[in-house]
């Protein structure tokens, strides 16, 4: 299982949890095992097209997986996964 | 060495706890006191800037902000007294910061920042700090301080959680390398729509400040190719890295676009109003 930070957006999903643990080897398949659970929450991370919404950033231990492996960055269970959205309050 | 002779009487006393750290010194603090720094914003962000700035006697602080100050902004723009509601923003900080130390020059830019005005409004100055709170404002920011190569400290606030990052073009990623395009309207609730806690802004208008300082003083390390998350509810900060992405369309090594576009277009809100604070 790998932690999953979830930011505020996002915590409707997870019933206002700011951690949850997903099961997967790719952040793909993370974000497929999330929406099994928090049914919406991939939708708001992917496109139509499958692919990351440019506006959010997931992150595998502080590192952007856009300069990664993208979807297919490999996961395992001592890895920390942060989702950061572009916010502009201010 | 320091040079008594560069202050009054009063300014080495109003700055003695800055001239005696090693790290400042009269050198240092020369410098504070004749440095221009831009705050784009004087709201929940710029205001705690702001006046930290003006105690540490920067000498020129430009404040862009076209508002006027409203009940709704005192829960959080500390600047701001209920005897301002309805005074220009601008002149409610000018007032402030001349009570605090008169050392500094309040420049009032009374407008909106737009893509005519923009590289005229920053060229004056040695760092921006972002304090807006609109995505076309920030990318608006962004574009025109890589293109006059001007330091821009980023901040973002949402409910409880912010994020800031040191942005020094040509020498690191910029705010398009690290989101290269805004949530479309209504995917990100606005503060006013979703709310955000009084003191958050505080926390990270001051980390802005800070990175202002340590840019100014040259000292110790930005915020350069990394962000700062903090999190209000988990009480906890995490650092991500930022790369410069080297299909960045402003910083890149190939820019798509090389001068101020129409942000509100870019943002998809060409046809709809402007969310307010």
């Amino acid at each position: 299982m790998t932690n999953i930070k979830i930011p505020t957006p996002l915590r409707k999903f997870t019933n206002g949890e700011s951690e949850v643990k997903g099961n997967g080897s790719t952040i793909n398949e993370l974000i497929n095992d999330l929406n099994n659970k928090y049914l919406g929450i991939k939708n708001r991370l992917l496109d139509e097209k499958g692919k990351v919404r440019k506006f959010v950033n997931i992150y595998v231990n502080g590192e952007d997986i856009r300069f990664l492996d993208g979807l297919n960055t490999k996961v395992n269970g001592s890895d920390e996964v942060t989702i950061v959205p572009a916010v502009a309050g201010g | 060495m320091f040079d008594f002779t560069d202050f009054t009487e009063d300014q080495i006393k109003r700055y003695s706890r800055h001239i005696i750290l090693p790290e400042v010194g009269g050198k240092g603090q020369k410098k504070l006191n004749n440095a221009k720094i831009l705050v784009i914003g004087a709201g929940g962000l710029g205001c705690p800037a702001i006046i930290y700035l003006a105690a540490a006697g920067i000498g020129k602080i430009g404040v862009v902000d076209m508002d006027v100050v409203d009940l709704s902004n005192l829960q959080r723009q500390i600047l701001h007294t209920t005897n301002d509601i309805n005074k220009l923003k601008t002149l409610s900080v000018k007032e402030k910061v001349t009570a605090l130390n008169q050392d500094v020059e309040i420049i009032q830019h009374n407008k909106k920042i737009t893509s005519e005005n923009a590289l005229e409004i920053i060229k004056d100055y040695d760092v921006i700090i972002d304090g807006s709170d609109n995505f076309p404002t920030r990318y608006l920011v962004n574009d025109a301080c890589v293109f006059e190569n001007k330091p821009l400290i980023y901040g973002a606030i949402f409910r409880f959680e912010g994020q800031v990052t040191t942005i020094i073009p040509n020498d690191g990623p910029c705010y398009r390398c690290l989101f290269p395009e805004p949530p479309p309207p209504g995917m990100i609730p606005s503060c006013q729509e979703a709310g955000v806690l009084g003191v958050l802004p505080g926390i990270i208008g001051v980390i802005q400040a800070t990175e202002a300082m340590k840019y100014i003083l040259n000292i110790g390390n930005l915020l350069k190719g990394r962000m700062l998350l903090y999190d209000a509810l988990r009480m906890e900060f995490q650092e991500v890295n930022v790369p410069k992405d080297t299909n960045c369309p402003v910083c890149g090594k190939n820019p798509t676009i090389t001068k101020l576009i129409d942000y509100e277009e870019f943002c998809g809100l060409k046809k709809e109003n402007e969310s307010k604070h």
